[in-house]
């Protein structure tokens, strides 16, 4: 399906002529027209007191009044953004969680669906699915972030851009799995390794070069995210993940670890998830993702009246907790510490909140996060600094809002 | 720090009592007999080294999914291709998406061949709007080789024999401008290529704590 429309998009953005040189992928995956009209939502009832209600169902849907929405972009190798303005809390519903990929979404039976743990190993060992799930199983809640999020409100910056636009490639999931280093325990590490190559069943069966130490530190192997299986689009049925660590490196669809001594240069950690730096320098497995947050609401394109609101978003660190939240409302001058809902969990999103009373004055509404490792998210002018205005992936400037003096509120990047 | 872990799965279901530091201390027929009580008090919360789950990899399976390729020639399997053979191939195979020169046709399809004169001196940074391609940006001629291999044609990954992924990966080097027109690549050939801003990359340096860099 993400094919069709992956191929539908080339022909609008590229001309037929590509697509007709192209062997036909879409052929095969053209939608069926379906027999059966669309079922519409019964009419709302004046007074819902008065009418027996729904009946139980086998799947619950969203109130037909809530419609967050990803935003499914790129038609080869695509993305897809959470709607951050659209959720409260800290979890990331499945459904609504980043997806992105370089090769579509494969569809795999778990049935035969196998892990091969090989190289500088005691034991090669193939696991199945279902060996997977006997291993001593721990959950956890963290954020996986794209490297990539936030490139387009640090290059260029635009006051029509929405929460989801700025930063919408995270999610915060509870994960279940197991300890890597308790997989690898089964086929017995030699003393040798030093790195392992972690590989993806998807269509450009995607590698990832990851240092050992991770493995034995938090790395974890999952199937399950918010107490189901993993979606398709996040991994189903296997899934690493790497606490903290760039999106990427979070291979989906694991099918094999092989262990080695060195990292394997592989084309998404030198073509891509590289960071080109002013010195002339280019950064290599670069894996922690920098603190950063985000204000989530009351953001663009909504509007605001005077009186109270609850200034709030997301803060979360690859290193470790967030320790501190601060909210600024007149652009930065002065800064209030916001508060956290429930003690901050390490490389986690945490809820923040600032109650604030808009006076209709022009105003500009920051947050700042600081971690417990001491390091504070800097603005866009100090991270341009150090990285540049071109550099292509780890962006955690400080962003916020605009309101303008008739309550309308715009993006503002310019921290 | 992987000894220890080889050192506790050597032996198979060794009881590991729950509190090393006490046990330690006291003598072996006493920590057996403590052994047993944790067993015996807490059935199930005994950690064995190994839990004995998934099968025995067989080297033809290993062989059927082992096909990376690093830099310095590990994994890389015989063949080889001329840069003229892969010129025809990627006619045939791949300009539909990426152009006739490796121009690529933004923004789906990237370019691949392109010494864009801004790059030379890996600018990149300073402007967002410079070409990363192969000869410009690449460190490692061996990723070409191991990701066409693994993930191209975009409609038919994992169809090319080796002696094509030879071939068309001396075409791109060669259309870069990083290995002569008349190259023939081979395992031993292709390790010895060196690319121009290899040696611009650096390890993660950024350090932790409160330090922006
Ligand atoms: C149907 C379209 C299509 C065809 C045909 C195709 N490619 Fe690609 N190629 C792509 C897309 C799309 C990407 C980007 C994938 C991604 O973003 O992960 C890509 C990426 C690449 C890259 C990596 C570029 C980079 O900057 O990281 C190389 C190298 C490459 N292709 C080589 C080839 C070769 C060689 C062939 C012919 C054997 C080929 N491609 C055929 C669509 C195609």
């Amino acid at each position: 399906m993400k094919r069709r429309d992956l191929l539908a998009g080339a022909a609008g953005l590229i001309g037929g002529a590509v697509l007709a040189g192209a062997p036909n992928a879409a052929a095969g995956q053209q939608r069926v027209p379906s027999s059966t009209p669309p079922v519409l939502p019964p009419p709302i009832p004046d007074d819902p007191t008065k009418l027996q209600g729904a009946p139980t169902s086998q799947v619950g849907t969203r109130s037909t009044f809530v419609t967050p929405t990803r935003t499914p972009y790129g038609e080869v190798t695509g993305s897809s953004l959470t709607p951050l303005q659209d959720l409260t809390g800290t979890m990331t519903p499945a459904d609504l969680h980043f997806e992105r990929h370089h090769a579509g979404v494969p569809r795999i039976d778990p049935a035969k669906h196998t892990l091969l743990i090989h190289g500088l190993v005691k034991r090669p060992l193939v696991f199945s699915v279902a060996d997977v799930q006997r291993l001593p199983q721990v959950t956890r809640t963290y954020f996986v972030e794209c490297s990539g999020n936030g490139r387009a409100a640090y290059r260029d910056p635009k006051p029509d851009m929405t929460p989801q636009k700025v930063a919408g490639l995270t999610g915060n999931s509870e994960w279940t799995g197991v300890p890597l280093r308790v997989l690898l325990a089964e086929a017995g590490v030699e003393a040798s390794a030093s790195w392992f190559l972690a590989e993806g069943g998807d269509a450009c069966v995607m590698t990832r070069s990851i240092p050992l130490e991770k493995a034995m530190d938090d790395a974890l192997v999952v199937w399950a995210q918010n107490g189901e299986p993993l979606r398709p689009e996040q991994g189903f049925p296997l899934r690493l993940l790497l606490p903290g660590w760039e999106g990427n490196t979070n291979v989906k669809w694991l099918r094999r670890l092989e262990l080695g001594t060195r990292p394997w240069a592989t084309r998404w950690e030198t073509s891509k998830y590289t960071d080109p730096l002013p010195d002339g320098t280019a950064r290599q497995y670069s894996f922690d993702m920098d603190a950063k947050s985000i204000i989530t609401s009351p953001a663009f394109p909504r509007t605001i009246v005077k009186g109270w609101w609850p200034v709030t978003g997301l803060a979360w660190s690859g290193r470790g907790a967030i320790r501190r939240v601060e909210v600024s409302t007149d652009n930065g001058h002065s800064w209030h510490d916001a508060e956290l809902h429930g003690t901050p969990l390490a490389k986690a999103h945490v809820r923040f909140t600032h109650q604030w009373k808009w006076d209709g004055t022009e105003s500009v509404l920051l947050s700042r996060a600081t971690d417990d490792t001491g390091y504070v998210q800097p603005t866009r002018a100090a991270l341009i600094k150090v990285r540049g205005i071109g550099t292509d992936f780890h962006f955690n400037q400080i962003v916020g809002w605009r309101v303008a003096a008739d309550g309308h509120l715009f993006f503002h990047g310019e921290s | 720090m992987p000894n220890s872990y080889s050192a506790a799965a050597r032996s198979t279901w060794v009881r590991r009592p729950h509190r090393r530091g006490v046990t330690a201390a006291i003598g072996s027929s006493l920590l057996l007999a403590t052994t047993a009580l944790t067993v015996a008090s807490c059935a199930g919360r005994d950690t064995p080294a190994r839990y004995e789950l998934g099968r025995a990899a067989t080297p033809q399976e290993i062989a059927a999914l082992d096909i990376d390729a690093a830099p310095d020639g590990h994994g890389l399997p015989p063949g080889h291709g001329s840069v003229a053979e892969g010129a025809a191939l990627f006619q045939q195979k791949c300009q539909q998406c990426h152009g006739a020169n490796g121009e690529g046709m933004a923004p789906a399809f990237p370019a691949l061949v392109g010494r864009d004169p801004k790059g030379e001196g890996f600018a990149f940074a300073k402007d967002p709007k410079i070409n990363k391609t192969i000869g410009n940006y690449w460190p490692e001629a061996v990723t070409v080789f191991d990701y066409v291999r693994r993930a191209m044609p975009h409609t038919a990954p994992g169809s090319l024999s080796n002696d094509e992924v030879y071939a068309l990966t001396a075409h791109l080097l060669a259309a870069n401008k990083v290995i002569a027109a008349d190259a023939t690549l081979d395992s031993a050939s292709l390790v010895r290529v060196k690319m121009p801003y290899h040696d611009r990359f650096v390890k993660d340096n950024r350090r932790g704590g409160s330090e922006l860099k």
